[in-house]
């Protein structure tokens, strides 16, 4: 009995196959399905959380698949981003699953919802720990199918509607993606990420390498749903319940994100001028595009889904600019949004269960009945503006500091000026939601049965982490900052992967 | 090889380009395979043995097919299949739902 | 999704076993030489879903006796307990463990992690082809 420590990068994509296999087995067991919901997500939350800490002592973990080294195998990798998005995913999977418990139908859990979501997360983790870039396609892969299923759960026309748009598009930046791939293998010969990111730095036809990014680079944007390819999300997020909704909000489009920055700063780090260039104005045109839709809109989940695409921009501002300072901005924003973000769609669906609407017009006099849920909204709401003292706060104060270092000042004004226009919906939906009376001659829904206690918990404890990020966010900060020293210092990354040396012994060998 | 891979892109983007649903889903379809023969062309074609190594060998004899492509190949159509059968499912059920096979008549949740 | 077919529901009776040993044999040779679980599974959803052309969705179900889906998780929770054990001996996820049991009449036999893997594989392929097709045929009718 020598478990080695490594095992801990594997179990965040082990613990949710195996809850999902037997919520399958269980299939007829609803009581069953949700206590697996339940402890399997508070499991994947233990393990990521040591999954953490030992990443934070060791610098980076590698497991190699079955023993078969790398390259040639599968390797597992964590290095902090990797791993405080882990993390993250375990958050969000233990609040939505508490969640689920009063907030999915049993109607919907007979069509699989729970090992559908258990799925869901371990291709999220899976694409977040490993270091092949084939393997990322096929987590990516397992994902999306998940979602898919999701997506359709219930089967209404609006789902059928968004489904279509979300399947299409992410299928065909599947198909890029996979074509890159091919181009990226026939051009270096190998797959694993470390590797890639050593012979591309000897390739000499740059001009096909910058073509490989750019496919890379519109495969990950439509995941993650930058401009211009964002018509899909809100499109489709506000369709399926609410439950689905944060999950995705939560953590499918950082999965995009997540995989820009990883591509980005360890294999194409060789022209920056130009790939980095290019995203510096996607991500302005993102924030714009998603705030200004927001503006437009009046219905609870499609101001947030706009919103998404927003705070996309902020992320990848913090990859664009590609200084120390931003690339933590980056990831610090990355922690605060999919906190903050799912926690606003689990409010939409408690506002929903009390009132039983989601448009704007048709909601008001939460604060006289609900003052506490008004509370409660007002902490991520805030936070998502960019209030102090709130995680969001910091998270815009790095980047817009990071833009003013690295004089991109138009940046700097559009992150500032979204960040207004951020408060402006939040305050739209304050007033309508909350404030304003309850608008006469509109039926009202009767308040929906059964405790809504599983839904408030998630809530509050999402609510009480945006406040704990923004009043003690020196160690947030401190893993941001490691995080991004390991990005921009890609020799560690490839040292842990390839083993000391194999830079050298693969320069001799050419000579 | 080239020509034909650049051809089914070619259909691949048109089909999806038209209004109806189920060619659609064609044209997803003739993209995925398209993206296969793209890596089976980019990984370099050789008309040799499988690469089968004798006891003993470190090196399999001879000239020998690449076999990482081919497994790359193997699991993208695998999965690519799955997903098609899920399209379709969608689609069907996406038709009994809202009763037209027509991308313009699906606008209720556009913006 | 009847179709009255008198060839096909007499071939249906036999071919279903014969398909099943076949696939059986697939999976098991995948030990050694070409096969494996995902060729085999699809040989046995393929006698299943021959069957259930030839009969019913009814009598496919019945012929089954699980749901597929059941199929389908438990296959899955074996193919990923199978690279468990490497781990207790320090080893990475998924290393394949062999075992050599010298089983009286057959003489020794090599055991291996790797083949819970391909029998999970086997399951899960099953299941997920059964439970597209079962929901396909449901939504004909």
């Amino acid at each position: 009995m020598n478990v080695s420590v490594d095992v801990l990068v594997a179990l965040p994509i082990v613990l949710p196959l195996l809850a999902g296999a037997l919520s399958l087995v269980f299939w007829r067991s609803h009581a069953a399905q949700r206590m697996l919901g339940v402890f399997g997500s508070l499991g994947l939350l233990v393990v990521s959380v040591l999954l953490l800490f030992a990443t934070w002592d060791h610098g980076h973990l590698v497991m190699e698949m079955g023993d078969w080294p790398a390259p040639f195998g599968i390797v597992l990798v964590s290095d902090m981003l990797a791993a405080i998005m882990v993390v993250l995913t375990g958050i969000i999977g233990l609040a939505t699953a508490v969640y689920s418990l009063s907030g999915v139908s049993v109607r919907h859990e007979r069509y699989g919802y729970y090992p559908l979501f258990h799925l869901l997360l371990a291709g999220v983790n899976g694409a977040f720990l490993t270091g092949d870039i084939f393997n990322l396609y096929v987590w990516f892969e397992v994902m999306l199918v998940a979602s898919f299923a999701l997506l359709i759960l219930g089967g209404e026309r609006a789902q059928m509607e968004g489904a279509i748009k979300y399947v299409t598009l992410n299928l065909l930046s599947s198909a890029l993606f996979l074509s890159a791939i091919g181009l990226l293998y026939g051009l270096t010969g190998t797959l694993n990420m470390a590797d890639i990111a050593v012979k591309l730095a000897e390739v000499e036809d740059t001009g096909l390498v910058t073509v490989i990014a750019m496919l890379f680079m519109v495969a990950f944007g439509i995941k993650a749903a930058a401009f211009p390819f964002f018509f899909w999300l809100p499109a489709s997020y506000h369709t399926p319940k609410v439950a689905v909704s944060a999950l995705f909000a939560g953590l499918l489009t950082k999965v995009g994100v997540y995989a820009l920055f990883r591509v980005f700063t360890l294999i194409f780090n060789h022209d920056v001028g130009y790939t980095h260039e290019i995203l510096l104005w996607i991500a302005m045109l993102t924030m714009l595009t998603g705030v200004l839709g927001a503006a437009a809109q009046f219905e609870f989940r499609r101001i947030l889904s706009f919103h998404i695409v927003s705070q996309i921009g902020y992320m990848i501002l913090g990859l664009a600019l590609f200084t120390p300072l931003a690339i933590v901005g980056g990831v610090f924003y990355i922690m605060h949004h999919i906190i903050v973000k799912a926690n606003l769609f689990l409010i939409s669906g408690l506002t929903y269960q009390l009132k039983g609407s989601h448009e704007l017009k048709q909601l008001g006099g939460l604060y006289r009945s609900n003052p506490m849920l008004a509370v409660f909204f007002m902490v991520p709401a805030l936070s998502l503006a960019g209030l102090p003292p709130l995680s969001g706060f910091f998270a815009k104060f790095i980047i817009i500091r990071a833009g003013i270092e690295a004089e991109a000042w138009l940046a700097v004004a559009v992150a500032l000026v979204v960040g207004l226009l951020t408060l402006y919906s939040m305050v739209k939906i304050w007033n309508e939601v909350f404030w304003k009376a309850q608008p006469e001659g509109v039926a009202h829904a009767q308040p929906a049965s059964g405790p809504l206690i599983w839904m408030w918990l998630p809530i509050i404890g999402l609510a009480l982490m945006t406040v704990m990020i923004g009043l003690y966010g020196q160690p947030i900060f401190e893993m941001a900052e490691r995080s991004a020293e390991q990005l921009l210092d890609t020799s560690g990354y490839i040292e842990a992967v390839l083993g000391a040396g194999y830079v050298e012994a693969l320069q001799e060998s050419r000579r | 090889m080239a020509f034909v891979v650049g051809g089914l892109y070619a259909a691949a983007i048109y089909m999806m380009l038209r209004r109806s649903i189920v060619k659609l889903v064609i044209g997803l379809v003739l993209l995925s395979n398209a993206a296969n023969l793209l890596i089976f062309t980019a990984s370099g074609l050789t008309r040799g043995a499988p690469p089968l190594i004798n006891a003993g060998d470190v090196l399999p004899p001879g000239i020998s097919a690449d076999p990482l492509a081919q497994a790359l190949i193997l699991t993208a159509i695998v999965i690519g299949f799955g997903v098609l059968a899920f399209a379709v499912v969608l689609i069907h059920r996406a038709f009994e739902v809202v009763g037209v096979d027509d991308m313009d008549k699906m606008k209720d949740t556009d913006t | 999704m009847n179709m009255q077919s008198l060839i096909l529901r007499t071939a249906g009776h036999f071919l279903l076993p014969l398909l099943l040993l076949f696939s059986l044999f697939l999976l098991f040779r995948g030990h050694n030489e070409p096969g494996g679980g995902f060729i085999a599974g699809l040989v046995a959803a393929a006698a299943v879903v021959l069957y259930l052309f030839s009969m019913d969705i009814d009598a496919a179900r019945r012929v089954l006796r699980v749901d597929p889906r059941s199929l389908l998780g438990s296959g899955m929770l074996l193919a990923v307990l199978s690279g468990v054990p490497g781990i207790f001996r320090g080893q990475p996820f998924f290393t394949a463990q062999w075992w050599e049991i010298t089983v009286p009449g057959l003489g020794m036999v090599k055991l291996s992690s790797v083949l819970l893997f391909d029998i999970g594989v086997y399951l899960v392929v099953i299941g997920a082809v059964l439970t597209i097709m079962l929901t396909l045929a449901e939504a004909e009718d």
